[in-house]
């Protein structure tokens, strides 16, 4: 009886624990062969995938980074969580674009059954692209900003990525506004911008948060693959950085870091979204 | 008296393949300034239809509305609306949806003077004390007493209801009904009601419009109620004519209901009971595309 009621807290540590040792179970170990002397003839590593790292290496290796998450021991030897600032520096930005571009297209998609026959089918072929091929495209098109094209690409890259939930979310949206209000406004004989900001926005916005959130998501998926052909200093930068350095173990590091930002991230906009329903 | 509300050959039609469907063919009513009339009928009938054509919100096909000497183009604040569900604006206090209407109609007023309205209202329907709740924190009947305070407290030339009172149970109906009918005297406003609650139109109206059964629904007959203002409920029900009326509302949508078309196709061996209140299609110069559109029993009958 007692253990139903902790099994919300014991099972997702099992999960865990679980996951966690078949990690070690398969990842490689070193093993140091010595002669008599006790100097080391051989040093190999061993295991079903002997060059993953496992959990004491892992540790070992990322300690520095994590017990000093905001260090800055050179460009692309920072701490962790300053890293993951940089990345939500960048993120917030292209995502803030993405709203702002996003919502008016949702709005026209909406109200417009003209224009929403003219874009829905570009809308659909455009949204699986994946980020990766954005990106050149972004480095192409800024190439004149010189130095700053690096970062105006990722922009353009996550803006452009994490934009179609708001988009679509947002038509779906204005499409459901109950004709009941409209008829309110139409009675009341409200001006467009009055039927808009009173009526048609507002009845919107739980629908634009669950956009809102999809696109956070995606935003964030999109960081990684922005700074690893960018080079620009951030978790995901710094993934990249440390496989061409052969530090796997940073790898992982920034793996789960990037995970659990995400989850935060999802879990906060939720936050807010259940706010706005409940509000109506 | 002249009429303050003038329908005339009112007629709703929508176009498919197969010709014009017509709802509403030719209704015809005028109604005196101050006098309450509901127009009672079978649903889907195209009551609500006319109704919406008054209130501007489905376009007229053909026909005309006159109100107060000006031809009606389009939905205005000067008829207030009672929907069967309130729709109340749900991310509103119900101040703040009956302010939508007053902020918009009394611009010149100031703040204070439109918040005073607005109260007003509120507190004259019985919602003095929950002014600040949202729609979801108000049960069904009070949200239809905010859709009521609403309406009046545009100041509007009419007042439109369509089955204001449908969706609530009977206890609550009996009370707005009240309340409906008070603010109505207080106010002396023109008010066309739709209802297929033949107690309520009793109850409410002056006049009772009788429409008869789609396609192409008309003015069937119109049944004056005598009952003087104010009325009291139960003196008009142990009233020897009240149920002379009410006789009278409910053979009429009976008989109308056994003309409904599915009811017709079933048995179309027996000729419709009332063929001389539905006259007959040739009669009116009907076409052959709307001849063709009516079930098989009208035309042979």
């Amino acid at each position: 009886m007692n253990t139903k009621k902790l099994d919300w807290l014991i099972l997702p540590i099992l999960g865990l624990a679980i996951v966690l040792g078949s990690w070690h179970a398969l990842a490689g170990k070193k093993v140091v062969t010595k002669d008599a002397q006790g100097e080391i003839v051989s040093e190999v590593r061993q295991g079903a995938i002997p060059a993953l790292p496992n959990i004491v290496e892992t540790w070992d290796s990322c300690k520095l980074y994590i017990m000093e998450p905001f260090a800055k021991r050179g460009e692309m030897d920072q701490g962790i969580l300053r890293f993951t600032m940089y990345s939500l520096g960048l993120v917030a930005v292209g995502y803030v674009i993405a709203l702002v571009v996003g919502v008016p297209i949702g709005f026209f998609l909406g109200l417009s059954p003209t224009f929403a026959k003219m874009f829905d089918p570009l809308i659909q072929i455009l949204r699986p692209v994946s980020p990766l091929a954005w990106l050149p495209l972004g480095l192409v098109m800024f190439l004149e900003a010189g130095k700053e094209a690096g970062t105006l690409a990722a922009l353009f890259t996550i803006a452009i990525c994490s934009m179609w939930p708001t988009v679509l979310n947002t038509a779906v949206g204005v499409r459901a506004v109950p004709q009941d209000y409209l008829n309110v406004g139409r009675v009341l004989k409200l001006s467009r911008t009055k039927t808009l900001f009173k009526i048609l926005i507002p009845a919107t916005l739980p629908y634009m948060f669950t956009g809102f959130r999809l696109s956070l998501g995606i935003a964030w998926l999109v960081i990684v693959a922005a700074e690893m052909l960018t080079g620009r200093p951030g978790v995901g930068g710094f993934l990249w950085q440390e496989y061409n350095a052969l530090i796997y173990e940073h790898i992982i590091l920034s793996i789960i870091i990037i995970g659990l930002v995400g989850f935060v991230l999802d879990r906060l906009m939720s936050v807010v979204e259940r706010r706005f329903k409940s509000a109506l | 008296m002249s009429a303050y509300l003038e329908i005339s050959r009112l007629s709703k039609s929508y176009p498919t393949p197969k010709g014009p469907a017509i709802i509403v063919k030719d209704f015809d009513l005028k109604v005196k300034k101050g006098e309450f009339v509901s127009i009672i009928g079978h649903s889907g009938c195209g009551k609500s239809t006319v109704l919406m054509m008054v209130a501007g919100l489905n376009p007229i096909t053909d026909g005309g509305i006159i109100l107060a000497g000006k031809e009606l183009d389009g939905p205005g604040p000067d008829r207030g609306m009672v929907f069967q569900s309130p729709s109340l604006l749900p991310w509103l206090t119900a101040i703040e949806n009956v302010l939508v209407g007053v902020d918009q109609v009394f611009y010149t007023a100031t703040h204070e003077e439109r918040r005073l309205i607005a109260e007003y209202y509120l507190t004259v329907v019985g919602l003095g004390d929950s002014m600040d709740k949202k729609p979801a924190e108000l049960s069904q009947g009070m949200r239809q007493r905010v859709g009521i305070a609403r309406a009046f407290a545009l100041k509007p030339k009419m007042l439109l209801l369509d089955e204001p009172f449908g969706m609530l149970d009977s206890l609550t109906r009996y009370e707005l009904q009240q309340v409906l009918v008070d603010l109505w005297r207080k106010n002396q406003i023109t008010a066309l009601m739709v209802t297929h609650d033949v107690d309520e139109a009793i109850f409410l109206s002056d006049r009772i419009v009788c429409m008869t059964n789609g396609p192409a629904a008309e003015v069937g007959e119109i049944i004056e109620v005598k009952f003087p203002h104010p009325r009291d409920r139960k003196a008009i029900m142990e009233h020897p004519d009240y149920y002379k009326l009410r006789e009278q509302l409910i053979s009429f949508l009976e008989v109308r209901s056994h003309l409904r078309p599915s009811a017709r196709e079933t048995n179309n061996h027996i000729p419709p009971p009332n063929a001389e209140s539905h006259p007959a299609p040739t009669k009116q110069g009907r076409t052959s595309a709307e001849l063709a559109n009516l079930p098989k029993s009208t035309i042979e009958a």
